[in-house]
């Protein structure tokens, strides 16, 4: 065998491959719930606490705030970490998927709730004054005005957030999570070759890079008509 | 409630461990972020020679980095390098997996703001007599790193929470010290206190950069 015969069989190993496919596909399933679950509940939260924040009751956005930097400045493994190993203490028991998309979705929510709030106080004070002497009502003038301009400025970072949020759905792994890298790693473990790793790369790339290419496009779409 | 997560007793016995990998952590940070910033400046120059073969690769690498989850690539130094025969250990993996997942990030922040000068600065600094790479050096990317600076900024912020990635392949910093001493001790405390450290260090960033966001946004409309 030659050099790259020889690279080729250990880290592009065929049987190996085939063998564990079935294990990093299911791996793939999970990593999508995941990213589902987290996208929605994180994107949504995010949102009703920039919205909740419009309504400028102070004490409700001193807390607002506090639990948004807080998000912000601890480190998503950090978090994951301190829900799986750290709850049990406490009686309560969150598996690994449910820690891992808690922690992914409030870090999320954090840097949305960001985002949108800066959406929406981007928009200027005469939009609201002119609304709201047409007669349209607090909630209105929010839905109707403010958010549909808020929301096409937001979308730039907000897709590279969610994307760099979403990918830490690998994080699972280190709580024993079955996504992509957890069967990757443990079929690396069983076959003793690196080929199921590739093939868990390549999965990962399957899933991000067409979002990737999309968020790309959204960018400069927006980036023009602005 | 306070004797389980917050111990003193437990706090006092586990310093010394937490300590150490706070350090570790901050020499960490001291290494990675420059490696980024290095990379990223490499390849936003690289970017700057607007020719199509060198501008789509370039393209490719960033949205595979951007694609790619940082913890993916530790992994697959780490565990798949062995394979081929090399044997790096977790800190060196760290460093090139930074290397390349943040040096990409940075990477599009710098071509970012270098296409934020217009071309005229470059036209007026060539026609003094400034060569290529010293107009460049001295008037574009001055300029340009100002224009960017809140990107840099919370993208370095994304950097240092990353190296808590170090504690998966047992680089001792923080978050891996936190857990070690959480599994010597049986209590949760010392995770709750390296999450403290986390956010003390890092609050002030976050302050910082959520006004230069909001201002950043608002100038927009």
């Amino acid at each position: 065998m030659t050099n790259f015969e020889r690279f080729l069989d250990t880290f592009f190993n065929g049987k190996v491959m085939l063998k564990y496919l079935p294990d990093i596909l299911s791996g793939m399933v999970v990593t999508i719930e995941l990213a589902v679950l987290i996208v929605l509940s994180g994107l949504a939260a995010g949102l009703s606490l920039a919205l909740i924040r419009s309504l400028a009751i102070r004490p409700i956005n001193w807390l607002i705030i506090f639990v948004v930097d807080l998000f912000r400045s601890l480190p998503p493994l950090v978090i994951i970490v301190l829900m799986y190993f750290g709850l049990p203490y406490a009686e309560v028991s969150p598996s690994g998927f449910v820690s891992t998309w808690l922690s992914l979705a409030l870090v999320l929510m954090a840097f949305s709730e960001e985002i949108f709030w800066a959406g929406i106080t981007s928009v200027h004070k005469g939009q609201w004054e002119a609304a709201r002497s047409t007669g349209l009502s607090f909630g209105q003038t929010l839905m109707n005005v403010v958010l549909p301009q808020a929301l096409r400025i937001t979308i730039p970072p907000l897709t590279n957030r969610t994307i760099a949020i979403t990918k830490g759905t690998a994080l699972g792994t280190v709580v024993a999570v079955t996504e992509i890298l957890g069967e990757a790693s443990s079929a690396v473990s069983n076959s003793y070759n690196p080929s199921p790793l590739m093939l868990g790369a390549a999965a990962y790339l399957v899933l991000f890079l067409p979002v990737v290419v999309l968020a790309r496009r959204l960018e400069t779409k927006f980036a023009w008509k602005r | 409630m306070i004797q389980t997560f917050f111990n003193i007793e437990i706090i006092a016995a586990a310093w010394p461990i937490v300590l150490s990998g706070l350090l570790n952590t901050v020499l960490l940070s001291l290494i990675v972020v420059p490696l980024g910033l290095f990379g990223g400046l490499l390849l936003a120059l690289l970017a700057s020679i607007r020719h199509p073969l060198v501008r789509w690769p370039l393209m490719a690498w960033v949205d595979f980095f951007r694609a790619f989850p940082p913890l993916v690539l530790l992994i697959l130094l780490f565990a798949g390098l062995p394979f081929a025969g090399l044997e790096l250990g977790g800190f060196a993996c760290v460093a090139i997996a930074f290397f390349l997942n943040t040096g990409a990030y940075y990477g599009e922040i710098f071509r970012a703001g270098i296409d934020s000068v217009p071309a005229g600065q470059v036209e007026a600094g060539r026609s003094t007599g400034l060569s290529r790479l010293q107009a460049m050096t001295w008037i574009v990317l001055p300029q340009a790193v100002r224009n960017v600076l809140p990107d840099l900024l919370s993208n370095t912020l994304e950097v240092v929470k990353l190296t808590s990635l170090g504690s998966v392949v047992a680089v001792p910093e923080l978050l891996y010290q936190a857990r070690q001493a959480q599994s010597l001790t049986y209590n949760p405390t010392p995770i709750v206190v390296a999450a403290i450290i986390y956010f003390l260090m890092l609050w002030p960033l976050v302050r910082l950069l959520s006004r230069l966001e909001n201002r950043a946004l608002a100038g927009r409309r």
